[in-house]
């Protein structure tokens, strides 16, 4: 809140010295633009751009240095007891600290060390704070009188502020390139330290996994088995059964509404299709849970089978029916987006409408489609909230679509939600995980990208 | 003209195929049809599932019992202290009111415990409201409603079947259709779903603290990715010159529009909670990873909307002498601002149903209060709906299918006005 009030504040004093600037430069014009280089509104924003950038900026450096520094402030403060802790000791003690310093409530603190640190770190945090608050303000003052001094007719005061407009939009605009690089180096960076401790061969290759490590090392299965193989099969039973409900469904409505349907009834049904799409995963989880599994098993019962309440095919149906929109909407494009000219050449053959379709528009569309379906293929593997509430949890190697099995997705899930300890095999292995499931999405929609950009160059 | 025997014949072949080929031309057809109503008949029964399982929690069981504010019980030293009150004994008013409404049961604990478990919990918290607004009820009987426990409530709605398997004895099974004869059961508006937080007790569950988180997380999403996801586009579309760098961005962005929300997660996680100290389970948090989320899909709408403005609004506004800022900045942005708008609206849309990276930074922790600030621990209105789903008790289930219903709604809101705004500032150049 506190930290609200001073970002508004700085924001207040721009606003106000961009009207001084501006009445300067006005004053400066004499009533006539010509003398002035710019229009005065860019002087304006010319001071209150070194009003208030260097201030922000500042701000924000505080906030990123100022965990550190307080962080060895506390800890040099603690007395000669604490230098004898090992550093996870230690970092559970900060954690602790940090928590009650920021609730404020130091009731349950573990032990009178603690509890000293936590309102030495408090004390340390409001200093800081008071510290920054001033240091900004005096900053923002001291930009807002260097700006004004700076304004003469002569300033070119719109190059100035494009050019500071250029480097945000340049910098706005890299920040997809930065996600990118984040999410590799996290990923690597977790996945090296968890395959410094499991070989990466017996995690890619691995038919048993069971990450469940015992508290104690003398204890039976003291080491939890990382083969991730039942993961990546049942990942892929569930994403072709997905595949196997969507891909017909979805591409038989594509070409219906693209082919045959009335403008009416295609205005009525597409937009009733996207609605499939608008539904959150989490409600087809639940969806898949509720109805469609219990269905299934009574089915199954009836007829003889044992469905198991968490099997692969009651996901894979209802992660399908997520994608038939997915599927059905990017098909359409392609078919539409096929030239007249062939279907036109095709009729005059005396081809039927069906016939047409079959052997000319599908040929015609059929890379845009694969590379709709890849795209769909990448969504159902990396879909997590159907699986998490529908698929299992415990792995098993098998092909059989009535019984339960668990994915990537499902583990990464179970793996991170909850305690963690991040020097753990059974947390890194989350990462390791992730690293599989992004390096197979990405390539996944590198190809389908490609195939769809190179297909539409063909008939633009 | 003379017809060859051959010719006869390939006639009537031809005749056959051609009616084969028109068969095969309308079973195409049919099949388009049929996929169409496949998938519309699955829209229909996942709404009508979750609407059936739903509706009833937005209605309450409530009990009216003649509450005696005994004064002994409540406050036996007579003072009228506001801590007093506060920690007074409300359980056993209800107690006493049960066995006066009762006698039977007043020697038999078994049955005094199987009729009291139909009063929530909550109720005492009821009891303890109307004494401290009105303390000159102590002492006076007055007819109370009181909020039904789970069970009784499930039994009310008739979502257990009415014998023992409903979780109460016969006995106490007469006596609640006796008060229902009587008038003193009745269905109300369950306000409390909208103004609690979460609760162990179904019937005290709300949203209330999930709906601030996700609301926090919304905003802060917003705040940030659409300046950044505008700028990104205005960059791409109106400045960047075609080489290898702006490549190498448009690759990026398309292939984050489609990598896993989950591994947006695990990032979050790493940089956020890792590196950068963040607090866990915080609307903060989750309103920064969900802006990594959104904003590929707000760039790439943006860029549209953008591309859509044609080129003499541009030529115009640079022959008046307008530089290439000002061009961007006063025309072509205002002229894309409602397509910009909608794309935004509807990456907004996808954002307040995600669910899976916040599950990655601990927003799905069991948090009873609502969040002051976006930086207490909170759910989010998906990630509620999660939790619900895994709570065994039967109650649940109903509250579930309610809390999608209210996500459904909000989503329904915000896609109404995307299309509302795309209808009203639609523009055909």
């Amino acid at each position: 809140m506190q930290f609200l009030t001073l970002v508004c504040g700085l924001l207040l004093l721009s606003t106000l010295v961009f009207r001084l600037g501006r009445g300067r430069a006005v004053q400066l014009s004499g009533g006539s633009g010509r003398v002035l280089h710019s229009l005065p509104s860019y002087y304006g924003y010319f001071v209150a751009l070194w009003c208030g950038l260097p201030a922000l900026i500042l701000v924000c450096a505080w906030l990123i240095f100022e965990p550190f520094i307080l962080k060895s402030l506390v800890l040099s403060s603690l007395p000669a007891e604490a230098a004898q802790m090992t550093p996870v000791r230690l970092s559970l003690l900060m954690n602790e600290v940090r928590q009650m310093a920021a609730s404020g409530d130091y009731r349950f603190a573990s032990d009178q060390l603690a509890r000293d640190a936590a309102e030495h770190y408090h004390g340390l945090k409001s200093i800081s704070f008071a510290a920054m608050a001033v240091s900004a303000v005096c900053l923002a003052m001291l930009g807002a009188w260097f700006g004004m001094q700076r304004v003469s007719a002569k300033l070119r005061g719109r190059n100035a502020v494009e050019g500071i407009v250029t480097l945000f939009l340049i910098a706005s605009s890299t920040i997809a390139i930065f996600t990118t690089i984040g999410i590799v180096l996290s990923l690597l960076f977790e996945s090296l330290r968890f395959f410094s401790k499991i070989p990466i061969g017996d995690f890619l290759f691995g038919l048993n996994w069971s990450p469940q490590m015992a508290m104690r090392t003398d204890q039976v299965g003291s080491s939890g088995a990382f083969g991730a193989v039942p993961l990546f099969t049942g990942t892929l039973l569930i994403s072709v059964i997905a595949m196997v409900v969507a891909v017909p469904i979805g591409l038989l409505s594509a070409i219906y509404m693209a082919e045959y349907a009335h403008p009416k009834f295609r205005s009525v049904a597409k937009p009733l299709l996207e609605v499939l799409a608008g539904i959150p995963t989490v409600v087809y989880g639940f969806f898949a849970v509720m109805t469609v599994a219990p269905a299934l098993r009574d089915f199954g019962a009836q007829l003889g089978f044992t469905i198991s309440a968490e099997s692969a095919l009651s996901t894979g149906i209802v992660m399908g029916v997520m994608i038939i929109p997915f599927i059905s909407s990017l098909s359409d494009d392609v078919i539409t987006a096929v030239p007249d000219s062939l279907r036109h050449g095709s009729y005059g053959l005396g081809a039927t409408h069906s016939e047409t379709i079959k052997q000319v528009v599908l040929p015609a569309a059929l890379p845009g489609i694969v590379g709709g379906v890849l795209l769909a293929v990448s969504r159902a593997i990396g879909e997590t909230m159907i699986v998490v509430m529908a698929a299992g949890l415990s792995a098993h190697l098998t092909a059989n679509p009535l019984a339960s099995v668990t994915t990537v997705t499902v583990q990464i899930v179970t793996l991170l939600v909850g305690d963690q300890e991040f020097d753990s095999p059974k947390t890194l292995s989350a990462f390791a995980l992730g690293l599989v499931l992004f390096c197979v999405t990405l390539a996944l929609n590198v190809v389908a990208l490609n195939v769809v950009r190179k297909y539409r160059e063909k008939y633009d | 003209m003379s017809a060859s025997p051959v010719a006869k014949l390939s006639a009537r072949d031809a005749g056959q195929r051609l009616r084969g080929r028109y068969r095969s031309e309308r079973r195409f057809r049919m099949y388009g049809i049929c996929s169409i109503a496949v998938a519309l008949v699955f829209l229909a029964v996942l709404l009508g599932s979750i609407i059936s399982h739903g509706y009833s929690a937005f209605v309450q069981t409530k009990m009216a019992l003649p509450i005696d504010f005994a004064a002994d019980i409540i406050d036996p030293e007579g003072h009228r202290d506001h801590a007093a009150l506060s920690s007074a004994d409300y359980r056993a008013l209800i107690a006493a009111a049960l066995v006066r409404k009762f006698p039977d049961i007043e020697d038999d604990r078994t049955a005094k415990r199987d009729l009291s478990r139909a009063i929530s919990q909550g109720a005492e918290n009821e009891l303890r409201k109307i004494v401290l607004d009105d303390p000159s009820v102590i002492g006076s009987t007055r007819e109370v409603w009181l909020t039904a426990a789970a069970p009784a409530d499930m039994l009310e709605k008739g979502n257990v079947p009415h014998n023992s398997d409903s979780g109460f004895s016969d006995a106490t099974l007469a006596k609640l259709d006796q008060m229902k004869a009587d008038g003193k059961i009745k269905l109300a508006f369950n306000s409390n779903l909208f103004t609690s937080g979460d609760s162990r007790q179904p019937e005290l569950a709300g949203l209330l603290g999930a709906v601030v988180g996700s609301v926090y997380s919304l905003l802060i999403t917003i705040a940030l990715s659409f300046p950044l996801g505008v700028a990104a586009a205005v960059y791409l579309e109106e400045f960047a010159k075609k080489n290898r760098f702006t490549d190498l961005i448009e690759v990026n962005i398309n292939n984050l529009a489609a990598v896993p929300s989950i591994v947006f997660g695990l990032l979050a996680l790493e940089i956020f909670l890792n590196v950068l100290g963040l607090p866990r389970s915080a609307p903060l948090v989750g309103g920064l990873a969900l802006t990594l989320v959104s904003l590929p899909t707000i760039i790439i709408s943006a860029r549209v909307a953008l591309k859509a403005v044609p080129p003499w609004i541009r030529e115009a506004a640079q022959g008046l002498g307008a530089s290439r800022q000002q061009m961007v900045m006063h025309h072509v942005l205002p002229l894309a601002m409602p397509g910009i708008l909608t794309g935004t609206i509807i990456a907004m849309a996808r954002a307040i149903g995600e669910s899976a990276p916040l599950l990655m930074i601990g927003m799905v922790a069991f948090v009873v209060d609502t969040p002051a600030t976006p930086m207490d621990p909170a759910t989010a209105l998906p990630v509620q709906v999660y939790l619900w789903a895994a709570s065994p008790e039967r109650a649940f289930v109903e509250r579930t299918s309610a809390a999608i219903l209210v996500l459904l709604a909000c989503l329904a809101v915000m896609n109404a006005t995307a299309i509302y705004l795309r209808k009203k500032f639609e523009r055909r150049w």
